[in-house]
């Protein structure tokens, strides 16, 4: 965990400021998946900032807490989180997207620091997530795999192979974290391809579940804390109940969709109203 | 904050290949499934949470009932839609090009092509599409399905050249793997005496030069480059292969065979694997040793970003392809 500093800003605005980052790198490209950037946010600010060992100055240190980002298009969020834990200067993300860019619109670890493995054909991470807690444990590493997958990648096969390897192995350094947004590319989660009940599913392959109000930070910080500290063995997940486009009203009483189209003047609205819940 | 300059940004899973004033036509795919759907009731769609994405949508909402939604489940597309027609049914499987290839190749294989079944598998995102990463670009499809046998292989040019195949390729026996275009499609072959035919290459223009053979996007490419060309008084010939495999090995032959012209092969893929190197291992078989060049996506994981950086930077832009063969003739 970061140093707990006197004046260190609270967890609400760390997510606030997150959401900012985001928007920003939203308005300097015009588009993005800011909807789902809003939505994380708070799930993000309290791995960063209430969960993970890591330093700003060396994101390769042995040491870290590892995050993987299996869902390559949530990389607008996981940069506004990379800023704000300052691993990625907040000056470098107006190039997000942009030619040439570190930030590239879809998540590779080749092209950011603090970017641990390349996400975006989806499906994958949880896979990668259970040979590095299985590489951590050769190491006799304390370190913890937090993953990040969607609820579309619990379409994918591989999702449920890698469930039931992390139980077989007991991997208890695995925290996956599910962010059940409620959408995927064809729409509502649920009309695409049911996976209800979903931690008695995720329970039924031997694993700590939790289901939370995944935009209500102090059921985070229990459900992290829970999770990080159960002495059950085996890997751990916590099911995360967002709401896209959380944190901006207008955006988000829009209809939704996979693609939240923002028109060009609503971005500097969105961060006037964010700027403007600055505590 | 005031609204940042417009710069070259990446085109995300929105973006329309068209140039800005081409002709276009939405959705030529989901159009053309649709029609023929009225007269023949085996076909069904089905989809791996890209029916959108892929303009099946068109179909779903014109039949509601025959589309399948499996959800974001590429191996599970596969077998399921092998099983559908083993049952009678002929579905038609749209995703990605990537997760086709990459991740359901083995279902593909084994499910669908090694019992020859009535599979079509229409995937967006052929080649390099989108500027989004490796994750998304398809540079080695065709080298993929090229290794399967059985599998019929297209690249359509245009929307005139996708509705045109898609009544084609349902005809067919056995299965097929077409590349897509989706969305606002450009429309360019309409202006030619051209109609897709399944295995047979085209000759748009004659040219006495170069004879480029390319399929895809870079017929479009090709075309657009030989009018480049034209006011430098080089002949460029454009000979349309969509059928990658089977290749029409007559055509291709007897336009390699003519004299005096260097041979081009232009291709959305990585020069390993494709149309370029089918072509080439063709002439090579039947003893042509033209002059031989090959515009095609470099052996790399491609850079993300703006797509008209890209064709540039990897040579598949109209301009590149102009300059490239002003170099090589
Ligand atoms: C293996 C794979 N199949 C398909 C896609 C295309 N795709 C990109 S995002 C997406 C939706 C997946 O659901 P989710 O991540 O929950 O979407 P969101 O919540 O962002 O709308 C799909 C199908 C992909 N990236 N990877
Ligand atoms: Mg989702």
């Amino acid at each position: 965990m970061p140093p707990a500093l006197a004046n260190a800003p609270t967890l609400p605005e760390r997510a606030r400021r997150i959401r900012l980052h985001a928007l920003r790198m939203g308005e300097v490209q015009g588009q993005g998946y800011i909807a789902q950037a809003l939505g994380i946010a708070d799930v993000l600010a309290v791995a960063y900032f209430h969960a993970m060992s890591f330093r700003a100055e060396d994101p390769a240190w042995e040491g870290r807490d590892r995050f993987l980002l299996s869902i390559g298009h949530y990389a607008i969020a996981l940069y506004a989180a990379l800023a704000e834990a300052g691993i990625v200067p907040v000056s470098e993300l107006d190039t997000y997207g942009s030619d040439d860019s570190r930030l590239p619109m879809s998540g590779m670890a080749a092209y950011t620091p603090g970017m641990e493995i390349t996400g975006g054909s989806l499906g994958q991470g949880l896979t990668v997530a259970v040979g590095m807690c299985l590489g951590l444990k050769r190491k006799a590493s304390r370190s913890l795999v937090y993953t990040l997958l969607s609820d579309g990648e619990l379409n994918e096969g591989a999702t449920w192979e890698a469930a039931m390897s992390a139980a077989h192995w007991s991997l208890d350094n695995l925290v996956a974290l599910v962010d059940v947004n409620q959408m995927q590319a064809d729409g509502r989660s649920s009309s695409v391809l049911g996976f209800e009940p979903l931690a008695e599913k995720w329970r039924a392959f031997g694993w700590h579940a939790q289901r939370v109000d995944g935009n209500d930070i102090p059921s985070l910080v229990a459900a992290f804390d829970a999770a990080r500290n159960a002495t059950v063995a085996g890997p751990r997940v916590i099911i995360c109940d967002t709401r896209m486009a959380r944190g901006v009203p207008f955006l988000e009483a829009r209809e939704k969709s996979h693609f939240l189209r923002v028109e060009p003047h609503e971005w500097a609205d969105a961060i006037r109203l964010v700027e403007g819940a600055a505590p | 904050m005031t609204a940042a300059p417009r710069r070259a940004t990446t085109s995300a899973m929105i973006a329309s290949l068209a140039a800005e004033g081409q002709r276009t036509a939405p959705a030529p795919f989901g159009h053309a499934l649709s029609r023929l759907a009225e007269t023949d009731d085996r076909i069904v769609g089905m989809t791996a949470d890209l029916g959108k994405y892929t303009d099946l949508h068109v179909f779903a909402e014109r039949f509601p009932d025959r589309f399948y939604q499996m959800g974001m489940a590429e191996q599970l597309l596969m077998g399921a839609a092998a099983g559908m027609a083993r049952e009678g049914f002929m579905p038609f499987a749209t995703t990605y090009a990537v997760f086709a290839s990459r991740r359901a190749y083995d279902f593909i294989c084994m499910a669908i092509a090694e019992e020859h079944l009535p599979v079509r598998i229409v995937c967006a995102l052929p080649g390099l599409t989108t500027g989004y990463g490796p994750s998304h670009q398809a540079t080695e499809d065709l080298a993929i399905f090229r290794g399967m046998p059985g599998m019929t292989i297209i690249d359509p040019c245009d929307a005139h050249d996708i509705a045109g195949a898609v009544p084609a390729i349902a005809a067919h026996p056995g299965p097929v793997y077409m590349r897509l275009l989706r969305g606002n499609v450009p429309l360019v072959l309409d202006e030619y005496d051209y109609r897709f035919e399944l295995g047979r290459a085209a000759m748009l223009r004659d040219g006495a030069d170069v004879l480029v053979i390319s399929s895809g996007i870079m017929t479009m490419r090709a075309l657009e480059a030989a009018k480049l060309l034209e006011a430098d008084r080089i002949g460029a010939a454009v000979l349309h292969s969509p059928t990658i495999k089977p290749l029409d090995t007559e055509t291709i032959l007897a336009a390699a065979a003519r004299p005096g012209r260097l041979v081009v092969v232009a291709e959305n893929h990585s020069e390993i694997g494709g149309l370029g190197e089918a072509v080439a291992a063709l002439l090579l078989r039947h003893g042509h040793g033209p002059r031989f060049r090959q515009i095609a996506l470099p052996d790399r994981f491609l850079d993300a970003g703006a797509l008209p950086t890209l064709h540039d930077r990897y040579g598949i832009s109209t301009t590149e392809v102009a300059r490239r063969i002003r170099e090589w003739l």
